[in-house]
This record gives C-alpha cells, structure tokens and sequence, in this order.
C-alpha cells in the first residue's frame, strides 16, 4: 500500500497501482482470504506517518485476519493498531534500531501478535544478506541469526520477503525458505516469487515453510498481467495438498 | 424488535473486530461494563485474548462474576464465549491460578509439543470443526465448518454429551462446548469471515427462540 492505493512493486521497486484497499479487501472478504498482510511502504521513510484513521476504515470491513506493516516505530504504535482491530504487526528496520522493542512487545501484546520480517536479497558474491529500511540498508545480522534472534526475542512468526524474487512469479526461492525454516522453531511465512499454486505446493512441502504469501499471484491474471483480483476457493487448495 | 447482544467488556483484548463483524450483520448490541449492564442483558458475548488469570481477574474488578452468575445460571440467557471466553467458564487453567467460573466441570490445558510431529504451539491459522451435533450453532446442511484459530491452551473432551464440535492437532480436542444455554467455542468466528458471520447468526437465532 502506498499513499492509501494499493501498488505490486517488483523487486521492492516499479509499483504499479491495482485499486482501491478497502475495494480489494471487499473482494478477498468474498473469496475468503485465510489471513490477509497490509504492508505500507511509503511510511517507513518519515516519522509518525502510520495513517491510523485510514487503518481503522479498512479493519472494520475485514472478517480474516489482518497484519500490518510499516512505519511502526515504538509500542504506542502497536497497541493503537491492536485497538483498531488488526491482530498482527509486521516489523522491521525499528528492530534494527531499537533492541527492546521485540520483547517489550511480546510482554504486553503476546507473541502471537508479533510478526518479524527478514527483507532478504544476494549480494553481489551471492550470499544471502538481509535489509532493512525497505532493501536500501543492510542489517548487521546474517538472515539465519537475525532469525533466530527474532524467535529469541519474542517473535511469534517470522516473514521471509526475498526481494530478489518479488514481483517476478517464478517461483520461490526454496533454498532460502528452507535454511531459515530449519534454523527456527516458529512459523515461517514465505513470500516473494509465488507464480502459481504449484510455487505454493513446493515452499510448503519441500521448504518447509508454514505458510505462503504472495501478491502478484492474487492481483494479476493471465500472461499481459491484466489486474484482476482473484484467489483460490478452498477445494482448490485442500486439493492441492492431498497427497 | 431485534434483541440486543449484550459484549461483555472487562477491558482484556480488543473488541474492534467483533463489533466490526456485528455491525456487518446489522445485528443490535452494546458493551457490557457494569454489573448493571448484565443484569439488563438479553444475549450476552463473552469474548477474550489475553491470560487465564487476568480475565479472571478483571471480571472480578468490574464487579462482573456474580452478575454473570445470576444472569447465566438462574435466568438461563443465552452466552457465547470465544477463545478464552471459553477457558474462563471452565473451572481453571493449566495458564494460571485463578479459579474459573466453573459452568463446566473441566479445565484449560496445554499442548504438548512434540518435536517429531513439529506441530507449532501456539495453534494458529485455519483448522476444521468436527460438528458432532446440529441446532443450535451449526446448522445441517452447511458445507463446511472451518475456522480462525489462536492458542495455547485447549479444553479437553471431558464429556461426551457437552461436546458440540472437536478439531484435531496433534490431539482432538473440544472446539466447540455447550451445556444448556451456555456455548463456547475455541476459534475467533469474528475473524473467520463469513463462516463467522454464519455462527454469530446462527447463535442469535437460536437464542431468539429458546
């Protein structure tokens, strides 16, 4: 989301706009989204800018679970976002920047409310790196220790956005996925790559992550990447994963 | 005249997502505060998220209990308790010390991990209610029953004939309760879109004519 529009970035860049959130969330309501992730990506680049009033409209028209992202800066910020109604919080670079706020966190809202994001890409050896401040800075922690301090620190799930595969729907990157499922023992939410549902199949199965995210996948249909808002039903789902 | 759902509110969690769900059903309520409150109430809520103890606790502080006992056991109205709701008509918790209100002869306990399944506590996300008996918050012919659910601790199936619904992890468990006209149910119907919105409609129906 970006100045109250929702916008699909590829490699957290080239946004292009889809619509209207609270539109959208009228539609995925319809289709019955397992959990939904507002990440708001213009706000972390200034103070104080978590457009609450705007957060309350769209909490109060969404009947699945709702996380937010972005611009969360200290446990004041938490705490309103929990009153709106929205159960999770997905943080980042205020992690980087203060050591307590996870724990503190935890203490007063409970881990289960406590999302931690790895924003991942390659460096140009190749070797995984994690970021912060939307992928323009890099952490000091290497992804499977930044990981691991999450889960240390309280977190209740951990969301592995891997930039290099954002917006480019081929596929997840399994091995990533994989290394950080198997370092930590709290759910691992996978996103960035998602293509089809077979992208999903394998990140669950063969990753071993908890949970599948994507954007493109569900805002976009056919080859021309026309914007249709779409998910699958749930025989669709269970069906894909019998075995 | 619609009936009017009474939230009982003892400052634990956040309300927003069930007046949300609520206000979308275009059903009638209000917020429950006072011991007055419930004594006027005619459908009553019991929601939760938090610890054993400190619902318990702030029931206690708002002069709620003995209210609620009254309202519940001698005027027989209608009460839906969720997630922790649950837990707190029980008799207690493996969460804490506190005892419950002990409308069931039972208690809250924990999931055991298990390391070789990797099942993850808490149980989080979406699983499926086994509906062992219909009428009341579930109706035949739905086709599905699946919900939003969030927790640590589970109430056991400790008897058979109180027992609505179960759902599996790691272990079957009681997901849904009932005795009389007191139900409890272990998911968040208010975040379970419109098999939520079913159930709430459903309760309120049947509260209606009971």
């Amino acid at each position: 989301m970006k100045n109250r529009g929702l916008v699909k970035t590829i490699h957290f860049n080239n946004e292009t706009y889809i619509g209207d959130p609270m539109n959208t969330i009228r539609i995925f309501n319809e289709k019955g989204v397992d959990e939904l992730m507002l990440l708001n990506i213009d706000s972390n680049r200034f103070e104080n800018q978590i457009d609450f009033g705007f957060l309350r409209e769209l909490a109060s028209e969404c009947f699945m679970p709702l996380a937010y992202g972005g611009g969360i800066q200290r446990l004041s910020d938490i705490e309103t976002i929990i009153n709106l109604g929205i159960e999770k919080v997905v943080m980042n670079s205020a992690l980087e920047e203060n050591e307590d706020l996870l724990s503190l966190a935890a203490k007063a809202f409970g881990s289960q409310a406590l999302i931690a994001a790895l924003d991942i890409k390659k460096d140009w050896l190749g070797r995984f790196v994690a970021t912060t401040h939307s992928g323009r800075q890099k952490s000091m922690f290497s992804p499977q220790k930044l990981a691991k301090r999450f889960e240390r620190l309280g977190a209740g799930e951990l969301l592995i956005n891997d930039i290099d595969r954002d917006g480019t729907m081929q596929g997840y990157n399994l091995k990533l996925v994989n290394q950080i499922a198997m370092a930590t023992d709290i759910p691992v939410i996978a996103c960035g790559g998602a293509g089809t549902l077979e992208h999903i199949k394998q990140v669950i199965e063969d990753a071993k992550a908890s949970a599948a995210g994507a954007g493109s996948l569900f805002v976009y249909h056919g080859q021309q990447k026309g914007i249709l808002v779409n998910y699958p039903s749930r025989t669709t789902l269970k069906r894909l994963f019998e075995p | 005249m619609k009936p009017r759902i009474t939230i009982v509110d003892y400052r634990i969690g956040n309300l927003g997502s069930i007046e949300n769900m609520l206000k979308k059903l275009e059903l009638n309520y209000c917020l429950g505060q006072t011991p007055g409150d419930i004594k006027k109430s005619e459908i009553l809520i019991l929601p939760g998220v938090g610890a054993f103890d400190q619902g318990i606790m702030n029931l206690h502080k708002f002069g709620l209990i003995d209210p609620l006992n009254e309202q519940i056991l001698h005027k027989k109205t209608p009460i839906l308790g969720l997630c922790l709701g649950m837990h707190l008509m029980t008799k207690g918790s493996e969460e804490g010390e506190k005892r419950g209100l002990g409308w069931f002869d039972t208690k809250a306990v924990r999931f055991q991990t298990d390391e070789k399944k990797r099942l993850k506590v808490p149980h989080m996300g979406w699983n499926d209610v086994n509906i062992r008996e219909y009428d009341h918050l579930f109706r035949q012919g739905e086709d599905e029953h699946c919900y939003y659910f969030v927790h640590t601790y589970y109430v056991p199936i400790f008897n058979e004939a109180l027992v609505l619904g179960t759902t599996w992890y790691g272990i079957e468990f009681a997901s849904v309760i009932y005795k009389d006209n007191i139900f409890g149910v272990q998911f968040h119907p208010e975040k379970s879109h419109h098999f939520g919105m079913r159930l709430f409609r459903n309760f309120c129906q049947w509260a209606c004519r009971a």
